[in-house]
C-alpha cells in the first residue's frame, strides 16, 4: 500500500472552476492585446528603423546625439521639478487646514479645490492666456516678459495637479493615531515639536506618494505644453511632433519610452509608500479629533481662500472669455462662441461623440473590469495565469496615456493586424479609454470584492447553486456601489482625457477634448473656451447625478444594510 | 460500515504539514467534535472533508463513495460558517431557501419548506427580515437552517458559537444538539471551546500539530486522557514530577512514595496527573493509600468553590485542588492552614517524560 500512500490527490475541476478558468483566459487574452501587445509594440519600434529593420540602440544614439531633443528632456524634467515643488507643499498646507481643523466651510474649500479634475488640463492654461497671454488683461502684470513657455506650463500645471496631490495628502493626514498626540503633549513637547515628530513623519508615504505623483503628472502632461508652452519644447510635445508632424515613428517611440521611465519609476515608489502608510496604522489607534487654534486657524482659513479664491478665478475665467464677443476689446457678453459650426465643421458633435465615448467606457469597463476582478478573487487554482493577469491589470496604472496611445496607433494601424479596422473607430478610444484607467477601477474592485464574507463562494457551492447564479444575486448587489464609482471614473476621465486619444481619433470620431485643442490651434481661443466648459458642464452634472443617485436609488436598493 | 471514513489523510501547504496522515471514521447519525488549539489542523480536516481545500493525499469516503477529489459541488453536506456568511442582500427567507431556489421546485413548495426550518430553529415570524437586523444569536440559527435546507446528509459546523456571546453560546449548544437529535444528520463540529465539546459531542476528536492526539467519548477524554497534551488542553489537570520505582509504585518529587493503578512506563521520569477535584480530602484515616500533609498557600475564589494551592511537606510537590464551598465551611480551611490529603491511586494517570516547571 506504501503506493497508495503517496498517491496525491488531483482535485477535479468543478463547473464552476471552468467556467472561472475559461473567464480568466477570456481577461488575459483581452488585457494581453488591449495592453501588452501595444506596448510591445512601441518597444520593438524603438529598436528598428523605418524599414522595419533591426538597428539596435542607432534611435537612441540618433536620440542623444540631438541637441533639441536632449533639450526637451531636461525642459521636462525642470518644470516637473518645480511644479512638485510649488504644489506639494501648497496641496499639504490645504490637506492639513482640511482635516486638522475645525474650519469653518471644510466642505466647501474640498469641493472647489477639486474642481479642476473636472476640466480637460488644458483649461487652466487657456485662462492664463486670457490673463497674462498677448492679448490678456493683466499682461502688464509680467512687464516685459512672456506667458508662453516654462512660466506659463508651470503656472497652469499648479492648478490642474493641485486636486490630484491634495487628495493624497487628505488621506495621509486623514489617518492620524491621537493616543500619539496625547503621549506626545503629556510629555511637554511643543506644537511644533510635534509638528515635527508626529504629523509629518505620519504622513511621509503620503508626501512620497504625492511628489512622485505630482512629477509624473507634469511631465506626462500633452495638453498644457500643447496650448502654452510656445517655443518651449517638452516631451509630451515632442512625441507629438514626432509622430503627427514629422511621421518620424521610430523617434516618437523612443521619445515614448522615455517618458516611461521615470513613471514606472514613480508607480514602484508609490506602491512602495501606499503599502508602508497602511500599515502604518495599527487596528487599535484612535482617530484623531481635529482642536480649535485661534491664530494657527486664521491663518489656514485666509490660505484656504486665498487658493480656493484662485481655483475659482481660473475656471471663471475661461467660463466668462467663452461668454466674450471679442476679448479684451468687446467685453459684452455673447452665446456666439458656442456655435461650434462656425469654428470649426464638426460643430457639436465632438461633445456627443465624447458623451457617447465616456458611457460606452464606463459601462462597458465597469462591468467588465469588475467581473474580471471578481474571475482573478473568487477563482481556485490556475496560479500562474492569475498571476499573469494580475501584473497586467496593474501594468496600465505605470504607463501615461501618451505612452498607450502610441503603442495603439504602432499596433492597430499596422496593416498586417487583423485589427487594423478599429483604428480611427469609436470602439478603439473606448478599449483605448478602458485600458487607460483599468488599473484604479480594478483596484475598486478589488478592494469591495475583499470586503465580501470569502466564505460566499463556499455555502454556494455547499448548496449547489453555480457561482454565476450567486455573482448576480449577491455579489453584484452588494457591491453595486462600487461598481457605480467605477463608472464614474471612468466616465469622468473619458471626458476629460487627451493624452491617449490624441493618436486615435478619426474623421467621425473627434472628441470634446480634442476639439479644444483644434479650435484653439486655429486661433477660435473663446470657441475652444467654451467647448472646455461644456465638458466641465457634462462631468459637474455626472459627479451630481452620481450623488442623486447614490442617494435615492441605491439607498432603497440597499437598504438591507440598515439595521 | 462508516459513514465517514477519513484515511491518512495528509494536507501540505508548501513546507509546512497541515495534516499528517491522519485517519478516523464517523457513524451515520453521530455527532463528532474536532477539538485543539488553534493551527492544530482542525478546521483544514473540515475543509478537506468539504473539499474546499483538498488534501494533498490519503481519501475520503463518504457513504460508500470516494469523495477525495470531488469539488464542494458534487460533495453532499451543508456547512455553517463562523461568520455564518448569510447573505447581507437577501431577506432570511431568501438566505434559507437559497439551495432549494435553484432545484427548480414549485415556489409553493420551497415556501413550505423554508417555513419549516424557520420553525424548527425558532425563528417562525423572522422571514422576511435582512441578516442585519437580527442578533447574532438569530443569524446563527438561519446560517444552520439554510445549510439544513437541503437535507444534507453531512453537516459541517466551522466554529458556529465562537462569536457569539457566553449565554446565547450555552443556549445554542443545547439547541443544536437538540436540533443533531432529532433530525439525525451525521455532524461535525470544529471547536477549540473544551466544554462545547464535552457538552455536545458523541465522540471528540482531539487534535495537535495536524495529528490525532485521541478519539474518544467525552467522558473518556475527560477521564482517561491518551497523551499528556490531552490532559492538559482538556479541563485543569495537576502535573506532579516524579519516577517510577516498581510495579504500582511511584516516587513523587524528592521521594514520597505513592501507589498508582494506571500502567507507568517504565523507568525515567514521567509526569502523574491529578485532576483538582479528584484530590480527596474528607474521610481520610492512617490507612488511607498515598496521604500526606500540605499547607495551603492560596486560595482564589471561583464561585461556587475554591481553588486551592497547597504545598506538600515534602519539598518539590505543589498541586491544585478544588474545595466546594461546603467543604471550606466545614473543615474551616483558610490560607497557612495544614491539612492531610490523598491522592486515589485508581485516579492518578501517569505520562513519560519530565514535568514542564
Amino acid at each position: 500500500m506504501a503506493l497508495a500512500e503517496a498517491a496525491l490527490i488531483r482535485p477535479k475541476a468543478s463547473s464552476d472552476d471552468i467556467i472561472m478558468r475559461a473567464g480568466i483566459a477570456v481577461v488575459l487574452f483581452l488585457l494581453a492585446l488591449f495592453v501588452a501587445a501595444p506596448l510591445w509594440t512601441l518597444l520593438s519600434k524603438s529598436f528598428h528603423n523605418a524599414d522595419g529593420r533591426w538597428v539596435g540602440l542607432d534611435n537612441y544614439i540618433h536620440y542623444v546625439s540631438t541637441p533639441a531633443l536632449i533639450q526637451s528632456l531636461w525642459n521636462s524634467l525642470l518644470i516637473s521639478a518645480v511644479c512638485t515643488a510649488i504644489v506639494v507643499p501648497l496641496a499639504f498646507v490645504y490637506a492639513y487646514a482640511l482635516t486638522r481643523t475645525l474650519l469653518p466651510g471644510k466642505a466647501v474649500f474640498q469641493a472647489v479645490a477639486l474642481i479642476p479634475i473636472l476640466a480637460p488640463s488644458l483649461l487652466p492654461a487657456m485662462s492664463m492666456i486670457y490673463l497674462f497671454g498677448n492679448q490678456g488683461m493683466l499682461k502688464q502684470l509680467l512687464g516685459g516678459s512672456e506667458i508662453y513657455g516654462a512660466g506659463g506650463i508651470i503656472a497652469s500645471q499648479v492648478f490642474y495637479c493641485f486636486p490630484h496631490v491634495l487628495m493624497i495628502l487628505v488621506t495621509a493626514l486623514a489617518m492620524a493615531d491621537q493616543r500619539l498626540y496625547e503621549a506626545a503633549e503629556a510629555l511637554g513637547a511643543s506644537r511644533w515639536r510635534i509638528f515635527w515628530t508626529v504629523t509629518l513623519p505620519g504622513a511621509r508615504y503620503g508626501l512620497i506618494s504625492a511628489i512622485f505623483v505630482c512629477f509624473t503628472l507634469v511631465l506626462t502632461d500633452f495638453g498644457i505644453a500643447k496650448v502654452i508652452g510656445g517655443q518651449f519644447n517638452v516631451l509630451a510635445t515632442d512625441v507629438y511632433k514626432q509622430v503627427i508632424g514629422q511621421q518620424n515613428f521610430e523617434m516618437g517611440a523612443v521619445v515614448g519610452l522615455i517618458l516611461l521611465a521615470p513613471a514606472v519609476l514613480s508607480f514602484f515608489a508609490d506602491r512602495y509608500a501606499q503599502k508602508r502608510q497602511v500599515s502604518l496604522l495599527s487596528a487599535r489607534a484612535v482617530p484623531y479629533v481635529p482642536r480649535r487654534r485661534k491664530g494657527r486657524d486664521a491663518l489656514l482659513f485666509l490660505f484656504c481662500w486665498l487658493i480656493a479664491g484662485l481655483i475659482l478665478v481660473i475656471i471663471g475665467i475661461a467660463g466668462w472669455a467663452s461668454l466674450i464677443k471679442r476679448w479684451p476689446y468687446n467685453l459684452s457678453l455673447t452665446f456666439d462662441n458656442y456655435d461650434f459650426e462656425n469654428f470649426d465643421p464638426t460643430g457639436w458633435d465632438p461633445l456627443w461623440t465624447s458623451l457617447k465615448m465616456a458611457a460606452c467606457a464606463a459601462a462597458i469597463g465597469a462591468i467588465a473590469i469588475f467581473t474580471a476582478a471578481w474571475l482573478l478573487e473568487k477563482s481556485r487554482g490556475f496560479h500562474f495565469m492569475r498571476g499573469l493577469v494580475q501584473f497586467l491589470a496593474t501594468l496600465p496604472m505605470a504607463v501615461p496615456g501618451l505612452v498607450l496611445g502610441l503603442g495603439y496607433i504602432f499596433f492597430f494601424n499596422s496593416p498586417s493586424n487583423p485589427l487594423n479596422f478599429l483604428y480611427g473607430t469609436l470602439a478603439i478610444l473606448v478599449i483605448n479609454t478602458a485600458a487607460h484607467y483599468y488599473t484604479v477601477a480594478h483596484v475598486t474592485a478589488v478592494t469591495a470584492l475583499k470586503q465580501l464574507d470569502a466564505e460566499f463562494e463556499a455555502v454556494s457551492a455547499s448548496l449547489k447553486v453555480p457561482l454565476p447564479v450567486t455573482f448576480v444575486r449577491v455579489t453584484v448587489p452588494i457591491c453595486l456601489p462600487a461598481i457605480l464609482d467605477i463608472f464614474i471614473y471612468l466616465f469622468a476621465n473619458a471626458m476629460t482625457t487627451v493624452s491617449a486619444v490624441i493618436f486615435l481619433y478619426g474623421a467621425d470620431t473627434k472628441l470634446a477634448s480634442i476639439a479644444v485643442i483644434s479650435m484653439d490651434e486655429s486661433g477660435f481661443n473663446a470657441s475652444a473656451a467654451g467647448m472646455a466648459m461644456c465638458i466641465v458642464a457634462v462631468s459637474l452634472t455626472t459627479r451630481l447625478l452620481h450623488l442623486l443617485l447614490e442617494r435615492t436609488l441605491l439607498a432603497r436598493l440597499q437598504r438591507w444594510r440598515r439595521r | 460500515m462508516p459513514y465517514l471514513e477519513v484515511d491518512r489523510v495528509t494536507k501540505r501547504f508548501g513546507m509546512f504539514t497541515a495534516l499528517e496522515a491522519v485517519s478516523l471514521s464517523i457513524e451515520r447519525g453521530e455527532f463528532v467534535c474536532f477539538l485543539g488549539p488553534s493551527g492544530c489542523g482542525k478546521t483544514t480536516l473540515l475543509r478537506a472533508i468539504a473539499g474546499l481545500d483538498p488534501q494533498t493525499s490519503g481519501t475520503i469516503r463518504q457513504d460508500g463513495r470516494d469523495v477525495s477529489a470531488l469539488p464542494p459541488a458534487e460533495r453532499d453536506f451543508g456547512i455553517v460558517f463562523q461568520s455564518y456568511a448569510l447573505f447581507p442582500n437577501l431577506t432570511v427567507e431568501d438566505n434559507v431557501g437559497y439551495g432549494l431556489q435553484n432545484r427548480r421546485k414549485p415556489a409553493a413548495e420551497i415556501r413550505t419548506r423554508v417555513n419549516e426550518l424557520l420553525s424548527l430553529v425558532g425563528l417562525p415570524t423572522q422571514g422576511t427580515k435582512y441578516p442585519a437586523q437580527l442578533s447574532g444569536g438569530q443569524q446563527q440559527r438561519v446560517a444552520l437552517a439554510r445549510a439544513l435546507a437541503t437535507s444534507p446528509g453531512l453537516l459541517l459546523l466551522d466554529e458556529p458559537l465562537s462569536a457569539l456571546d457566553a449565554r446565547v453560546r450555552a443556549r445554542l449548544r443545547g439547541e443544536i444538539r437538540g436540533l443533531q437529535r432529532r433530525l439525525g444528520v451525521t455532524t461535525i463540529m470544529v471547536t477549540h471551546d473544551q466544554e462545547e465539546a464535552l457538552t455536545m459531542a458523541d465522540r471528540i476528536v482531539v487534535m495537535n500539530h495536524g495529528r490525532i492526539e485521541q478519539i474518544g467519548s467525552p467522558l473518556e477524554i475527560y477521564g482517561q486522557p491518551a497523551s499528556a497534551f490531552v490532559a492538559d488542553f482538556v479541563g485543569s489537570m495537576n502535573f506532579l514530577p516524579g519516577r517510577v520505582t516498581g510495579p504500582g509504585r511511584i516516587s513523587l518529587g524528592d521521594g514520597l512514595a505513592i501507589d498508582c493503578t494506571h500502567a507507568a512506563p517504565q523507568g525515567g521520569e514521567i509526569r502523574v496527573c491529578l485532576r483538582p477535584e479528584d484530590v480527596q480530602v474528607r474521610g481520610i484515616t492512617d490507612s488511607t493509600a498515598n496521604r500526606f500533609p500540605v499547607t495551603i498557600a492560596e486560595l482564589e475564589f471561583l464561585g461556587s468553590f475554591c481553588r486551592a494551592t497547597l504545598r506538600a511537606a515534602s519539598p518539590g510537590i505543589t498541586l491544585t485542588a478544588d474545595f466546594s464551598i461546603n467543604l471550606m465551611r466545614d473543615l474551616d480551611v483558610g490560607v497557612g492552614k495544614t491539612l492531610d490529603i490523598a491522592l486515589p491511586a485508581d485516579r492518578l494517570r501517569v505520562f513519560a517524560g519530565e514535568a514542564a516547571g
